[in-house]
């Protein structure tokens, strides 16, 4: 389990190395065909900051030779804004006064059914952690639910048991993202207060449970800003590098959500810059050059336009971190997550992939496939 | 120039085949084709929406000028390929796939045991097998011996461009295949596929070394002539290659 490999990383010489201000390793790092641990982490560092045009023509190139001029369409579709969390960061915070929604079947087919005409074929369930709520039964029939419509159904829940994993890919599911928020465990256990999210090793482990219980596709990532991006991406890069030969069969993705500068609420404990992200998205890519990158709407249209010949390998679009929000409910009446910042619609971010000459791909995916188990 | 590629009950004047999964548009995989000259294209099973056969890659395509494999790429294992084939022949597709079975999504090479399992039921169930396969000879003949129309060894890993990186092998394949072998994945450049078809290959099949180029229509075209002059070389019989000088009759003072 990738916790063992967590605590032998030696986080001593990774701090230093992501901080390593020498040109000659960067430039080194960004030349070589196949890029080792030590290499992602001085592409991290403030050295390589002067790097990125070489980085990003080695990402694109890379990025074509392996998924060719397409970027991956899906949609997310949240379940519900109940939790039991206490994510000092998080907009379904059970301390928020918010409305809280969790969808009925009833709802549940109205949503499923607009995204459907919009024409996508992939779909992210999420839902906050309120298992009295929206216990693995409910997520298990959502599941079956939603694969009568879409071939791919992902899902972004809480943590669960192998077990548990197993009757969700029976049931249909096929990828499974779960973002550690943060490797560093002291700002984890401060941001977590309380919950069962409050347990760092049970959330580091669902990957590992994931892929034991045969999910095909896994996403991993940090939540950029609550401890220093540097260490944090660099443990990304370690786990998935991990997951990729340790699951060989397992299609690995990640993704780089950030905060950003919020007046009422949480302060971040940093604030990625543009810059600073396209740079770990590079390094990120040099150094796993098969492993699917996300971008969400939680980035400008600005930002994402410009990305999508640099490494991205799939997208959402007009999405709505609210339950219901697609069909059913105002933003009042049931609150998202997190604030939209590309609120493009669909068609409009299709024609903006299509204008960088790229292929936006809706359907890829066989009803076919299963779930694989090692 | 010489009779034509023979799979199955087809037949085909080009020999040179084409993928279709990382183009930046329809409309540039379509100019391609033309410039191409190939009558054969690949087409992923996992892009096809069952649903709305009209819809996405398949509206693209025109069956009438063109013959469309579907491929089984993202299946893991054999059962995966045998019942997404299944899929594409129900649907009225085609009952020729390109077998496709690669556990191992970072290379996506393929897995000798299961392609082999499944050729056999494909086979066993009436369809025209095309499996892709690493270059290791003694699976080409097993799979011969399935029933396979063809069989197509990777020259190196899909997508790498890196050319014919294990000639030995592929030429063993060549050597003792009674199907027609086509090279499939890792063409990088027209000379490696004309050094393919010099080498006695039947056809090849391109697709990332002209989709991610600066100007795959360009390519298309180039890729087409290195196959009809690789092609035409070894139907030639190229003089061997050496560095010293031959005379023409060095036996001729022997007495008869």
């Amino acid at each position: 389990m990738f916790y063992d490999e967590y605590l032998k990383l030696d986080r001593a010489s990774m701090g230093k190395a992501v901080l390593s201000e020498e040109l000659a390793k960067a430039s080194g790092a960004v030349a070589r065909e196949d890029l080792r641990f030590e290499d992602f982490l001085s592409l991290l560092a403030p050295a390589a900051a002067g790097l990125l045009d070489q980085m990003a023509l080695r990402s694109r190139a890379i990025t074509q030779k392996h998924f060719g001029k397409n970027i991956g369409m899906y949609i997310p579709l949240y379940l519900s804004n109940e939790c039991t969390n206490e994510c000092v960061y998080c907009g379904f915070n059970r301390n928020n006064d918010i409305n809280r929604r969790t969808l009925t079947e009833h709802e549940l087919d109205q949503e499923l059914a607009a995204i459907k005409q919009q024409g996508y074929d992939s779909i992210l369930l999420l839902t906050g952690e309120a298992p009295a709520r929206v216990g693995l039964g409910t997520i298990a029939r959502c599941v079956t639910r939603a694969r009568e419509l879409f071939t791919q159904v992902s899902l972004e829940i809480y943590p669960m048991d192998t077990d548990g994993y197993k009757r969700l890919v029976d049931s249909g599911a096929t990828g499974l993202t779960v973002y550690q928020e943060t490797y560093n465990r002291e700002t984890y256990s401060r941001v977590h207060r309380s919950g069962r999210k409050a347990h760092f090793q049970w959330r580091l482990e669902a990957p590992d449970r994931a892929a034991l219980a045969g999910f095909r596709k896994i996403g991993i990532g940090a939540l950029l800003g609550l401890s220093d991006w540097r260490v944090d991406a660099a443990h990304v890069g370690a786990h998935a590098a991990y997951l990729m030969r340790k699951y060989w069969r397992t299609e690995v993705s990640v993704s780089f959500p950030r905060m950003r500068e919020c007046p009422s609420t949480f302060k971040p404990a940093c604030i990625v810059t543009d810059r600073e992200l396209v740079q770990m998205m590079f390094a990120l890519r040099l150094y796993l050059k098969s492993a699917g990158i996300a971008l969400s709407t939680r980035e400008s249209q600005g930002f994402r336009d410009n990305m999508i010949d640099l490494g991205v390998t799939s997208m959402s679009a007009g999405s709505k971190t609210n339950p219901g929000g697609y069909e059913t409910y105002s933003k009042s009446e049931s609150q998202g997550q997190f604030e939209i910042c590309d609120d493009r619609n669909t068609e409009q971010v299709v024609a903006a992939i299509r204008g960088k000459g790229y292929c936006p791909v809706f359907k890829d995916w066989s009803a076919t496939f299963g779930g694989v188990r090692p | 120039m010489d009779g034509n590629l023979k799979i199955g009950d087809k037949e085909f004047k080009s020999r040179f085949m084409m993928g279709t999964g990382k183009f930046s548009s329809d409309e540039v995989m379509n100019r391609c084709l033309a410039a191409s000259g190939a009558e054969v294209i690949t087409v992923a099973l996992r892009r096809v929406d069952i649903n709305r056969p009209d819809a996405g890659i398949l509206a693209a395509l025109d069956p009438g000028k063109i013959f469309i494999l579907p491929n089984t790429s993202g299946a893991q294992n054999a059962d995966e390929a045998v019942r997404t084939a299944n899929l594409a022949r129900a649907m009225g597709l085609s009952n020729w796939v390109k077998l496709e079975v690669t556990p191992d999504p970072k290379y996506l090479w393929p897995d000798g045991d299961e392609t082999l399992k499944a050729a056999r039921i494909l086979v066993q169930e009436g369809f025209v097998v095309l499996p892709y396969i690493g270059p290791d000879p003694v699976l080409a003949r097993k799979l011969e011996d399935a029933g396979t129309a063809a069989v197509m060894p990777l020259a190196a890993p899909i997508g790498s461009n890196k050319g014919i990186r294990s000639a030995d092998t592929i030429r063993m394949i060549i050597e003792q295949a009674g199907i027609p072998v086509v090279i499939d994945a890792g063409l990088g450049s027209p000379s490696d596929a004309a050094l393919a078809m010099e080498m006695g290959a039947d056809a090849v099949m391109i697709n990332t070394a002209i989709s991610a180029s600066a100007d795959p229509e360009k390519l298309a075209e180039a890729f087409r002539l290195a196959v009809l002059a690789g092609r035409l070389a070894y139907l030639g019989g190229m003089a061997q290659k050496g560095d010293a000088a031959k005379a023409s009759s060095p036996t001729e003072w022997l007495v008869k």
